[in-house]
């Protein structure tokens, strides 16, 4: 009964969202397995990034010497900490599909990105025949937003609330970063003549990113993690398109141990990248 | 020159949270209904919130379907339950991976590691499909049952950490101490050992059942209908009230944010009263 051979049989069911991937049904079925990782991955990756700008942004706000600012920045955290994270991706989910116009009258966010119920088209690198590429600029048409790359509101959801959601634990991480820094550091870097932008490179981000970097990489993993809430929304992630082979294919422990054993991997591989750091890093003789 | 500089962006950034402020006061109460008139809501066109939809579904978002266990009801069971259970099994998973016998601590550790790396969602399809198929006889219990079973193992690995790095604060001359007083193993831990370890990572514990109270939230992925279910339950086949989910779903943003706010809450004042008994 248990085998892996039914990974080479055509997958039978399409796949809404492949990214820079070709998928129809005639494929083998663990070639949709690869695309579902692939997409996990298109969506974590620039969430990564936006959580931590987000991150950033909020741990500056909350030491802000600005009261409305640094209150505004706590009761963001605070909030966005407190409501669970599949509720605001599905906040954000109908709020794109809900409030957005239709793709005939698309909102022009800057030249060539165009934001709609159909979602966010960008322009995008196109390659000729004969290996020159040039962009593509999608344009508005009668019925649709045409040319560039294009990702859907799913997508776009995903990436809202996972970055917003992890952005809010980031600034917590950050802002404890920053302050085991002592405050007597910087200003005895300050007698000895640093300038503001030498205080903040050379003696507090350094000193920082001890405590810093091992939160972080535990919340990159959670969001990681977290993206696999893409089911409730029908982003074909890992796990949306590995309960879809689920159900076609009945093979339930072949395809749980794949899903499973991917993540897994990709757990292993960050605890041993933080494993690695904090060897480098730690304070000398400590240990 | 600097200092006009950054009065002129102060000033421009106050003025822009006085603009946000304004825009969410004109929406959210200015030109909101707060009936249920389904046709003043779709008059609105999203330029006012209609909060109408909180009375109309009010019984499903807090309650879910008529005749089911779901909603508020089911959220608050399947999070005090699966707490409760999961305290004394993170416990002894604590313990266990801290023993110096090999053949206990490494299976332990094994677990503990496996279920922290993958997600909730793939061990509750695990509860949904899985467990029925390896189920060694009759028929397995209800999904509700194995939804709980997987939320407690889960919270029980999470919570057997945050002990651990409590029982890595106390002494270990305390053992020795207590086993000097002639107290057994299990008396050490239970009257010396335990309750400093705890007491040490309380506000850690208070986290961890904020983030289980908002996980249960996810058991909707495999079809109960607690409080975010329920919403989806009842607005899901409802084209009328369909166009207003952003209002019922603020609204039961707002209840998880009490909920979670109450818990800590709860860890605050635990915090305090341990710290006066510690005087």
């Amino acid at each position: 009964m248990f085998g892996w051979d039914f990974l080479g049989q055509p997958a039978g069911f399409d796949i809404g969202e492949t990214g820079l991937m070709a998928f129809d049904a005639m494929q083998p079925l663990w070639s949709a397995f690869l695309v579902g990782l692939a997409n996990t991955l298109r969506v974590s990756f620039p969430a990564l990034l936006l959580a931590t700008a987000f991150g950033l942004l909020l741990a500056l706000g909350r030491r802000s010497s600005s009261p409305g600012v640094k209150q505004l920045a706590s009761f963001t955290i605070g909030s966005v900490r407190h409501v669970p994270l599949l509720l605001q991706l599905l906040i954000w989910y109908f709020l794109l599909i809900e409030w957005l116009p239709d793709s005939t009258q698309a909102i022009k966010l800057a030249p060539g990105v165009w934001l709609s119920k159909g979602g966010l088209a960008f322009p995008w690198l196109e390659w000729q025949a004969g290996g020159n590429a040039s962009w593509s600029w999608p344009e508005q048409d009668t019925f649709n937003v045409v040319g560039g790359a294009a990702v859907t509101p799913e997508f776009l959801a995903l990436m809202m609330a996972l970055s917003v959601y992890t952005g809010a634990f980031l600034a917590e991480v950050f802002r404890s970063g920053i302050e085991s820094v002592p405050a007597s550091l910087m200003e005895a870097a300050e007698t000895l003549g640093a300038t503001r932008w030498q205080q903040l490179t050379r003696v507090l981000i350094p000193q920082a990113l001890r405590t810093v970097v091992p939160a972080t990489t535990n919340q990159y993993l959670n969001l990681i993690k977290n993206s696999s809430l893409a089911v409730a929304v029908g982003y074909p992630d890992l796990v949306s398109v590995g309960g879809t082979a689920l159900n076609q294919s009945g093979r339930v422990v072949e395809c749980l141990g794949l899903i499973m054993g991917t993540y897994l991997l990709m757990s292993l591989l960050t605890s041993a990248f933080m494993n690695a750091f904090n060897a480098r890093h730690a304070l000398k003789g400590a240990t | 020159m600097s200092a006009l500089l950054h009065r002129a962006w102060r000033v421009s950034g106050l003025l822009l949270l006085a603009w946000m402020a304004w825009r969410l006061l004109d929406w959210g109460v200015l030109r909101a209904v707060f009936s249920a008139d389904a046709a003043a809501c779709q008059a609105l066109a999203h330029q006012g919130a209609c909060w109408g939809v909180v009375p109309e579904k009010i019984r499903w978002l807090l309650l879910g379907a008529p005749g089911e266990l779901g909603g508020l009801p089911l959220t608050l069971l399947l999070f005090a339950s699966s707490w409760l259970l999961s305290f004394p099994l993170g416990v002894a998973l604590a313990l266990a991976r801290r023993s110096e016998r090999r053949w206990l601590s490494w299976p332990v550790v094994a677990v503990i590691e496996g279920v922290r790396g993958v997600p909730l969602v793939t061990l509750l399809f695990m509860a949904a499909f899985l467990l029925p198929l390896i189920w060694p006889q009759g028929e397995a219990p209800a999904l509700l049952w194995r939804a709980g079973a997987v939320l407690t193992v889960f919270s029980a690995v999470y919570l057997a950490e945050i002990i651990r790095g409590g029982l890595q604060t106390v002494p270990g001359e305390q053992s020795e101490a207590a086993a000097t007083l002639g107290l057994g193993w299990w008396g050490t831990q239970r009257r010396i050992v335990l309750p400093q370890a705890l007491r040490a990572v309380l506000p850690a514990l208070t986290g961890h059942a904020i983030g289980l109270l908002k996980d249960t939230s996810l058991v909707m992925v495999i079809g109960l209908h607690e409080l975010t279910g329920g919403l989806s339950l009842s607005l899901g086949g409802d084209s009328t009230w369909r166009p207003f989910y952003f209002e019922a779903y603020l609204f039961v943003g707002a209840v998880y944010a009490l909920l979670c706010l109450a818990l800590s809450r709860l860890g605050l004042s635990l915090e305090r009263r341990w710290a006066q008994a510690e005087r």
